[in-house]
């Protein structure tokens, strides 16, 4: 298994061993290559798993390996070169350009001190291109709209040149079209690059076409794990999210939909 | 004017290497010329040729005199406290992710006002080296209150919380601004208005000594920021995308607090709580250079030590011989602009 959690445990305001976990005795495997969705209620700990796996929070208990080795042994910048996090929303103080903030990406390849050298621009450029965000390369973050800001942070994601990309609902404040958009294009960077993705999502349709396995949550254990047409399934819904829904086979789309009927009590 | 030409430039696409030394040499070539022209204007106009002819004996040269012992000394604390204040108000507002933070935010002004005001009020006699008690106490006020706001702020092994720093920053500056007008409400009135004009901000600071006393700690702040710029910029887009992108967020954060509070409390030490230049020259460098900070926090510095030399020769000269306080010119000045530059934005 490419990335792999063993009885990962962890709590944000108890001190180790005491008190609630937010995460307890989570175990999950992600294969190299996948498209994986999380998948869970609020505060089930999709967003604590990402930033598990992403090291900017470290787990109380248990070993998550990337490739077979131990990702708490690895300095921060040796991580950000294999693994890169798209967070839900990303707001920076100040008017960065969109290529700025792509280059930003290369830090954790060229450190505190190195200037960004002709490589780095063409890596920043190539990655602005591959999200179809070239033409806004000099245009102000802050300008754009919400799917070429989510764009343009996928690219700056990109420019890490990660293994694995980790996405927070990456898709949760767009329209239909730029959710459709996002979700193209990381089906085929998911394809064309062989970068392993891992996102955290509402959208059970989105999962269904985008995903090849799931990861289903609640409350900090996981209900269940596996490829995505045996795991989406009305009774997994239902424990879910405690709702009824149909969950069928739609012949236009390609994939599993899920259309909500009830809240069950 | 040129700079408002630039001002509606946007900044170009040009690599990076080329912009941080356009911009160095252009803003250095401003401050350096800030500092060689200010001291050549005053009551005696003197000459530059004449200040620098070698044929001339220092002793017998007047001019030179009065260039490097009456004026350069004024000139030289302009400098060095103007890019203190302008560097740590970059490193703030990169640090609180808030572009209208400023180095007084986070109480060290009103530690320092305190420190002051007690060692005006009570007469305190300690001294050292060329620390005279008042600046020595509004040293201690400063660092005092920069360590209760640190403290609070800060959880072992977790990045600090941008949010407290702000609200015990602004609590703090509250609770010491009323123990300062408590302290007054006890003065007598020589006191009140020594502490008051300590308030406006004075760069005549009488000799070289006492620059020399604050310049370690300015040039350990500035060693501290030369090494935060990259990760200034990912911290102002998000802590966790900075943790992501392999930057030590708590260390990081460690070095931007300490930094600014050291160039901070040295610079209100050396010439009281001189107010806007921390807010009002990032803001105009940032427009001017962009956002980058490998290239606006040295040209805040920069320009910052040429805007505060600049408003100090207008101190001392608009209705020479009175002398305004420094402190209100540039709040005169910066007030004004920040207002224009508010509405220019929305």
């Amino acid at each position: 298994m490419f990335i792999h959690l063993e009885q990962i445990s962890f709590g944000y305001d108890s001190p180790p061993g005491r008190g609630a976990f937010s995460l307890a005795g989570l175990s999950l495997a992600i294969r190299r290559g996948s498209l994986t969705g999380l998948l869970g209620p609020n505060g089930c700990g999709k967003t604590t798993l990402l930033k598990l796996l992403a090291g900017v929070l470290q787990p109380a208990r248990g070993v998550i390996t990337l490739d077979g080795a131990a990702i708490a042994a690895m300095s921060r910048r040796q991580l950000a070169r294999r693994l890169a996090l798209v967070p839900q929303e990303t707001h920076p103080a100040f008017d960065y350009s969109a290529l700025e903030m792509v280059l930003m990406g290369r830090h954790p390849h060229l450190g505190a001190f190195r200037l960004e050298g002709p490589d780095d621009y063409s890596i920043a450029y190539d990655a602005l291109a591959a999200t179809g965000t070239g033409h806004l390369a000099q245009r102000p973050y802050m300008t754009l709209s919400g799917g070429e800001k989510q764009r343009v942070v996928i690219a700056s994601a990109l420019a890490q040149q990660p293994d694995v990309l980790l996405l927070d609902e990456p898709t949760a404040s767009l329209d239909l079209g730029y959710q459709l958009e996002v979700a193209g294009l990381l089906a085929r960077l998911n394809r064309e690059r062989g970068v392993t993705m891992v996102l955290a999502t509402h959208d059970l349709n989105l999962a269904a076409s985008l995903c090849d396995a799931l990861v289903l949550m609640r409350d900090g254990r996981v209900l269940a794990q596996g490829a995505t047409r045996d795991v989406l399934t009305g009774a997994h819904v239902r424990q879910l999210y405690n709702v009824d829904a149909d969950v069928h086979f739609h012949e236009a789309s390609g994939h599993l939909t899920v259309v909500p009927i009830r809240r069950v009590p | 004017m040129a700079e408002s030409a630039l001002l509606h430039a946007a900044p170009r696409p040009s690599q990076i290497r080329m912009r941080m030394a356009v911009t160095l040499v252009a803003y250095g070539a401003v401050a350096a010329a800030a500092c060689l022209l200010a001291p050549l204007v005053g009551s005696t106009s003197i000459s530059l040729s004449r200040v620098f002819d070698r044929s001339i004996p220092f002793a017998d040269n007047v001019d030179a005199q009065i260039f490097f012992v009456a004026r350069m000394p004024r000139v030289l604390a302009g400098a060095v406290v103007g890019a203190a204040l302008a560097s740590a108000g970059v490193v703030l507002q990169a640090l609180l992710r808030n572009p209208l933070a400023t180095p007084f935010t986070l109480g060290v002004s009103a530690g320092a006002a305190l420190g002051a005001m007690l060692a005006i009020s009570f007469g305190a006699a300690i001294t050292l080296g060329p620390f005279s008690p008042v600046p020595l106490a509004s040293l201690a006020g400063a660092i005092g209150a920069s360590a209760i706001v640190y403290a609070l702020a800060t959880k072992p092994g977790r990045p600090m919380s941008t949010s407290v720093l702000l609200l015990a920053g602004v609590t703090l500056n509250s609770f010491f601004s009323a123990l300062i007008l408590f302290v007054q409400y006890t003065a007598d009135f020589a006191e009140t208005y020594r502490t008051v004009r300590w308030l406006m901000g004075d760069l005549d600071i009488g000799g070289f000594a006492p620059i020399a006393g604050v310049l370690p700690l300015i040039l350990a702040a500035f060693a501290m920021f030369a090494v935060l710029p990259s990760s200034l910029n990912l911290l102002s887009v998000g802590a966790d995308v900075a943790a992501t992108r392999g930057v030590d967020v708590a260390r990081t954060q460690r070095l931007a607090f300490v930094g600014a509070a050291l160039a901070t409390s040295a610079a209100v030490a050396l010439a009281g709580p001189i107010g806007f230049i921390g807010i009002v020259v990032p803001h105009l460098v940032r427009l001017l250079t962009g956002v980058d900070h490998r290239v606006s926090l040295p040209a805040s510095a920069l320009f910052g030590a040429a805007f505060l030399v600049g408003c100090d020769l207008l101190a001392r000269t608009v209705l020479a011989p009175v002398e305004v306080p420094v402190g209100i010119v540039t709040a005169m000045l910066g007030g004004p602009f920040f207002l224009w530059l508010l509405v220019r934005k929305a």
